[in-house]
């Protein structure tokens, strides 16, 4: 997606202000103040999960599943495992990636910001895809960073299972007992 | 059978405290707290303890050991690891790598043991009258440490991830050459990142920590130092929160130790940070200053056969020719290396997301990396960063990366990007998101001399945090003396990397291990009158 310099500065100037929005109505992150987590998970609130599931598939397309229960399965693994990678996070780190998931939640930030017109639940891939493809190329860290911890959290909670290994030719660790020394 | 020395040190009655477990305050006292278990607290506590003094090592991580090592990234970044190998810069520019365990960063380091070089300490001595660290005056420091830890020569031979660095070097007639490991008995199976599973690593956990347990020391793991407790000008102990399983949310236990003397070696964020918090006396505002990071980039290349840059030692060539071909304080130099490849730091360091990210990792086996270590903080244009506190009193590296810094980062990733095609590769790509595979070497200078350099495309990663109470003969400029002292409290030392005053254009542990051994020797003989005990 490409913007001109005026588009840009206008989605600078409007992420930090759907920034302030978000804080106001939510008040500060501090522990205690976000979303409790939703059942069965440590740190993702319902909103949280749910926008982490439309954003995940369009991260791991090609190392996912292609369909049916085996990929909705595979697709639930990734997001507990984000869930749990983000749990093991410093609370002040855990406070951003609220704030963060509150910015995507934001009905005129996933809008405007985001460009995603249908709610996240049901984000088509190829509208989810253009805002990580214009937030990954944005002028503005603050949204470069977004992009980031994004696709980060996602492929480290993905490739860190054992299931992505196959695909990749990776066989795992070695058994230690059968393990040659040299 | 592994041998595991914690799980026989528990049971011959170790003194242990653990965070996670206590029900209640805890009040402890000792003639030296050591706050931090890596390489400069490890040494300090065999050495100190060896010394007859009562020595308490307090580690804000978990205790761990070869029984709970299975070389799984998942599990071992989120035990062993500064916030779950997630740890970034203020800007989430840079990935940062420690430890936090006990054994701090050596026991996930790769191993690699270098003396500090000889430029960084001419540099030193020339910048910041560090008369004595001149590398004669180091040498015995040094040679007992490698003595102590079994750092030699590596006799196996390279696995093909390094190999190819080797192989590219010779066919540029570029440096190279094999690293040095504080191993005995290697496996070479490839994951020392996640804590040796056979004990061969020679780390603080295995060597010097036992050591000082078996002499009575105590060990307090899952505490995090708030502060230190001052009076009438000097420190009279430390106050420690002790912490959750997973080492995130604060208990309600506290665990105050009153000492002698504090050593710091918390890391170069744990210790300035431990001085903010406690509103150390910095008269020259200088704590938490000129912290340096090697930041580092990465280029990609596929190999027309396999490498499984998974398996075998980890890091053991390396390339010297871009430190050691231009002046130390001319435009930025820089070390290569083969850093080992895992699926989930692999996966998500490389560029991108969904089908073309997907692709490259399904080229996984046959994938090379080559790793460039930018030797930051002799320019004035590389002041590195600042460690700075959030509202709730926790650290954040804050590291701007200057136009000199970039500057030094493009070249590097030509560098690599040359070596690799004469290495053989059929295409490479600089790790960066607007990185794409080149399959020759004109095409890929050509991009690369075009890339943007901004925070946050291209990717850049460090694993050796140095710097922050930096030493130094003048007060106005430094926190400690050359010695480790603290310049103006009498009874506090800091034993960590956050002293170098510069960062190293090596990878630390060995400069910290020789350091804190010379250091603490000259504090042991202080506070007992005696001479120090040998190391080795």
């Amino acid at each position: 997606m490409l913007f001109s310099r005026r588009q840009f500065l206008t989605a600078g100037l409007a992420a930090g202000a759907a920034l302030a929005a978000v804080r106001l109505v939510h008040g500060p992150f501090g522990e205690g103040n976000a979303a409790a987590p939703a059942a069965g998970f440590a740190f993702l609130g319902n909103d949280e999960h749910v926008i982490l599931g439309a954003i995940a598939p369009v991260v791991l397309a090609g190392a996912l599943p292609a369909a049916g229960a085996e990929r909705t399965a595979a697709l639930d693994r990734a997001v507990r495992a984000v869930d749990a990678a983000i749990a093991g996070f410093l609370p002040a780190v855990q406070e951003e990636v609220h704030e963060l998931f509150a910015l995507l939640a934001f009905a005129p930030a996933r809008r405007f910001l985001a460009g995603v017109s249908r709610p996240w639940a049901e984000a088509d891939p190829v509208s989810v895809a253009a805002f990580l493809e214009g937030w990954r190329n944005s002028r503005f860290a603050l949204l470069r960073s977004a992009y980031s911890a994004l696709r980060q959290l996602i492929l480290a909670a993905w490739y860190g299972q054992t299931e992505a290994w196959g695909a990749i030719g990776y066989g795992g660790p070695p058994a230690l007992d059968t393990a040659k020394r040299s | 059978m592994i041998r595991d020395p914690i799980a026989d040190g528990i049971a011959a009655g170790w003194k242990l405290t653990d965070g996670a477990r206590l029900v209640a305050d805890v009040a402890l006292e000792a003639d030296v707290a050591i706050v931090g278990s890596g390489a400069g607290g490890g040494v300090a506590a065999e050495i100190l303890a060896k010394a007859g003094l009562s020595v308490i090592l307090v580690e804000e991580g978990p205790l761990k050991s070869s029984r709970d090592f299975k070389m799984r990234e998942a599990e071992a970044y989120a035990q062993l690891y500064q916030e779950s190998a997630a740890r970034k810069t203020s800007d989430k520019a840079i990935t940062i790598l420690q430890g936090r365990c006990v054994g701090g960063s050596t026991t996930v380091n790769w191993t690699s043991s270098f003396r500090t070089p000889p430029a960084t300490l001419a540099y030193w001595e020339k910048n910041f009258g560090l008369k004595d660290c001149s590398v004669a005056a180091l040498a015995p420091w040094f040679e007992a440490m490698e003595r102590r830890l079994s750092i030699a020569p590596w006799t196996v031979p390279p696995n093909e991830n390094n190999d190819l660095l080797r192989r590219g070097a010779d066919k540029l007639g570029l440096h190279s050459a094999a690293i040095r490991r504080n191993v005995k008995g290697c496996w070479d199976l490839g994951y020392c990142g996640m804590g040796c599973p056979t004990n061969a690593k020679q780390s603080m956990l295995v060597t010097t920590i036992p050591a000082a347990l078996a002499l009575g020391a105590r060990l307090v793991s899952g505490a995090r130092v708030d502060k230190l407790l001052f009076s009438g000008g000097r420190v009279s102990g430390i106050e420690c929160q002790a912490l959750d399983e997973r080492g995130v949310w604060p208990r309600a236990a506290k665990i105050r130790i009153r000492a002698k003397h504090v050593v710091l070696a918390a890391g170069a964020i744990g210790s300035p940070a431990i001085l903010l918090r406690s509103q150390a006396p910095d008269p020259h505002r200088r704590i938490g200053m000129r912290t340096f990071l090697h930041p580092a980039v990465l280029t990609s290349a596929l190999m027309p056969q396999r490498v499984e840059a998974h398996a075998g030692a980890p890091q053991s060539i390396f390339s010297d020719h871009f430190l050691g071909t231009a002046p130390i304080d001319g435009p930025i130099g820089y070390k290569l290396e083969a850093p080992p490849l895992h699926p989930l730091l692999f996966g998500s360091s490389l560029q991108g997301y969904g089908e073309p990210h997907a692709a490259l990792m399904r080229r996984f086996a046959s994938t090379h990396v080559l790793l460039a270590l930018l030797r930051d903080g002799f320019h004035g244009e590389s002041q590195g960063g600042k460690v700075v506190l959030r509202s709730d009193g926790s650290a954040e590296l804050d590291y701007p990366i200057s136009d000199f810094v970039w500057d030094g980062a493009r070249r590097a990733l030509a560098s690599m990007a040359e070596i690799q095609f004469a290495a053989g590769a059929k295409s490479v790509a600089p790790v960066h998101e607007l990185g794409v595979m080149h399959s020759n070497w004109p095409d890929a200078r050509a991009a690369i001399e075009k890339l943007p350099m901004k925070p946050l495309l291209a990717r850049v990663a460090s694993a050796h945090v140095m710097g922050g109470c930096a030493m130094g003969a003048d007060p106005t400029h430094a926190v400690v003396n050359a010695y480790g002292a603290h310049h103006q409290i009498e009874n506090l030392s800091v034993f960590d990397g956050s002293v170098f005053p510069t960062s190293l254009g090596a990878n630390p542990q060995l400069s910290i291990y020789g350091f804190s051994a010379r250091n603490s020797s000259r504090l042991a003989e202080q506070l007992t009158g005696r001479p120090a005990p040998l190391i080795a």
